[in-house]
């Protein structure tokens, strides 16, 4: 087993694109669900939203680049309005049973052979992110490394924009949540009547937090797309947002640092494990494959399974997630 | 009360059904400016109810609802906090995950930070904020939170969540305080200290109603008693008046019993 590989691998894991999306996403979730107690469960729709607000204004309307940036912004505060104001004066399930149908919603007329003109149906659209990489200071093909880290130079350029994007996202975020709109969203999580005896329009802040969070969503699909260079709609699937969810808890909701660490951990692991075992020595190797049916395709089935354990037992162990604070968890059952 | 007592609350006509159950059925009903005064009546009598109305959190199926002389009918409760009406809950309503000062400080209206482009520029609302935690220190020392400040209002026990809902209903400077069972779930023994507080209400000038079961705490703060059963008004007067009201006593001692069952525990 080539163990400098396989840590090669894991540590480049630690900070590369999909920490990146997935974090900024869960950063959006967090302000959902960690601030305001929403349950949003189909985040992946505003990573869509963002995703088809750059793909549908280059591919279909044919304008610039710049142009399906700013769509991307609206395109995620729409979505954010159409679900938010038939669901956010209800109870808080309906807001998840709408999240979670419009998120499959988006994803299968966006590849119906109908949407083929303005969505490029199921085969996407591609050769949208050129001005993106054009600004490149890196060589595009070249490999650069630094340390145990290796990327490919247009992957170092990505980085360096989505890591920019996303911390100031997440300053941001943290900066309003210490404001008084952000002690109102913790009030109305809290308790909703209470905010609203004392005098807080609950509705108004809660469809405030939701576009938030969907523009913050749909800026990590977009990420997302630039960094594949294609908008493919079967990308945009429900095991994202639960990988989304899964991220928020292992980092602990609430608290600013979650989807970045959180994020980090949940790919590092994904990597490691993938690395580990295709990497396993030849009898090792036949022993699993004769016991377990472990193949190369299986691999890929395998570690979300670790995965799936390492979280029952976050659930037992450590429930609050990494930053949680285990004294307000116990405020829960009293 | 006399004709020239101000009058802070006036509903009229108001109905409210659940299903076939009329819950709430007032012809009229004037609350006095700057008194206290007590909303009592056997469980099921439709006084939750009639708060819920009054405060925003449930509507009227008919009926108007004054507010100063302005029709406040069907108003959501936000509003009305803007206008000078906070209510409290009977289960206490404390935001556990935050601490004692946010609380309070929560409840202060008009906050420019409350607006989500204001509130990405502290310079614009730090004065504020300085001054509305001000204002809830002070409220803390009155009302013997102090020791609170800084804990989560989870930790708190049920006297001080009492006190909290208080203070914090404080915060939003109201005309009109509004306290559902201000004393239940309370231990007896600490009830006392809380009929203080309420009554200095009061003495700042301010309107109080409230709910409640326990004919002491009535008596020994109330300025003027509603008596509801059944979703009506069957009396009103000084303590002393109710306390030998032949309608009241059969209200309490059951003579209605065969048709209140239904009505199950206070909403």
């Amino acid at each position: 087993m080539d163990w400098g590989f396989i840590l090669e691998r894991s540590l480049s894991a630690m900070i590369g694109p999909e920490v990146v999306v997935y974090a900024l996403a869960a950063v959006g979730l967090n302000v959902h669900f960690g601030y305001t107690g929403l349950m949003n469960f189909g985040q992946v729709g505003f990573m869509a939203a963002g995703a088809y607000g750059m793909g549908i204004t280059v591919f279909w309307f044919g304008w610039s680049f710049w142009v399906g940036l700013l769509f991307t912004f609206i395109y995620g505060a729409v979505l954010a309005l159409i679900l938010g104001l038939p669901t956010l004066r209800l109870r808080a399930d309906y807001l998840s049973l709408v999240t979670i149908a419009a998120s499959e919603t988006i994803r299968i007329v966006a590849r119906s052979r109908v949407m083929k003109p303005v969505t490029g149906g199921a085969e996407g659209i591609d050769a949208f992110a050129k001005p993106f990489y054009d600004l490149s200071p890196f060589e595009l093909g070249d490999f650069y490394s630094v340390g145990p880290f290796k990327f490919l130079g247009r992957d170092v350029w990505m980085l360096v924009v989505g890591w920019t994007v996303l911390i100031a996202v997440t300053l941001l975020v943290s900066q309003l949540m210490k404001s008084p709109w952000g002690r109102a969203l913790r009030a109305i999580r809290e308790d909703e009547d209470a905010a609203r005896a004392l005098g807080k329009n609950v509705y108004s802040y809660k469809m405030q937090s939701l576009m938030l969070g969907g523009i913050i969503g749909a800026l990590a699909g977009l990420l997302q797309v630039i960094q594949k260079a294609s908008v493919q709609a079967d990308t945009f699937n429900p095991v994202i947002t639960f990988t989304i969810w899964a991220i928020l808890i292992i980092g602990g909701p609430g608290r600013v640092w979650s989807p970045i660490v959180g994020s980090m951990i949940y790919w590092t692991i994904i990597v490691f494990v993938e690395n580990t075992l295709r990497q396993l020595p030849d009898g090792a190797r036949s022993n699993l494959e004769s016991w377990i049916n472990l193949s190369d395709f299986n691999i890929g089935m395998l570690r979300f399974i670790l995965v799936g354990l390492g979280l029952l037992l976050l659930a037992r162990f450590r429930p609050q997630g990494i930053f949680g604070s285990r004294e307000e968890m116990a405020l829960d059952r009293r | 009360m006399t004709a020239a007592d101000p009058v802070a609350i006036r509903a009229t006509g108001v109905v409210k059904t659940f299903g076939g159950l009329k819950a709430v059925d007032v012809d009229r009903i004037v609350i006095p400016k700057g008194r206290i005064t007590a909303l009592i009546g056997p469980n099921g009598a439709g006084k939750t109810t009639f708060f819920n109305l009054l405060s925003g959190f449930d509507k009227v199926d008919t009926g108007t609802i004054e507010l100063n002389g302005e029709d406040i009918t069907g108003m959501p409760p936000h509003r009305l906090a803007a206008k000078g009406m906070v209510r409290t809950f009977q289960l206490t309503k404390v935001l556990s995950k935050m601490s004692t000062l946010e609380n309070l400080k929560l409840g202060a209206l008009g906050q420019r930070g409350e607006n989500f482009f204001m509130a990405l520029f502290r310079g614009l609302w730090s004065d504020q904020e300085a001054e509305i935690e001000r204002r809830a220190d002070a409220l803390l020392e009155r009302f013997n939170l102090v020791h609170m400040r800084d804990e989560f209002a989870g930790t708190m026990s049920g006297g001080q969540r009492k006190l909290l809902e208080l203070a914090r209903a404080m915060m939003t400077d109201p005309q009109v305080i509004m306290l559902d069972e201000p004393m239940a779930g309370v231990n007896p023994a600490l009830a006392q200290s809380l009929l203080e507080p309420i009554k200095s209400l009061r003495d700042d000038g301010r309107t109080v109603v409230f709910v409640e079961h326990n004919m002491d705490v009535v008596r020994e703060i109330a300025d003027r008693v509603i008596v509801m059963s059944e979703g009506r008004v069957i009396a009103e007067g000084t303590p002393e008046e109710i306390r030998t009201n032949q309608a009241v006593v059969d209200a309490y001692l059951g003579t209605h019993r065969g048709t209140e069952s239904d009505g199950g525990g206070t909403r």
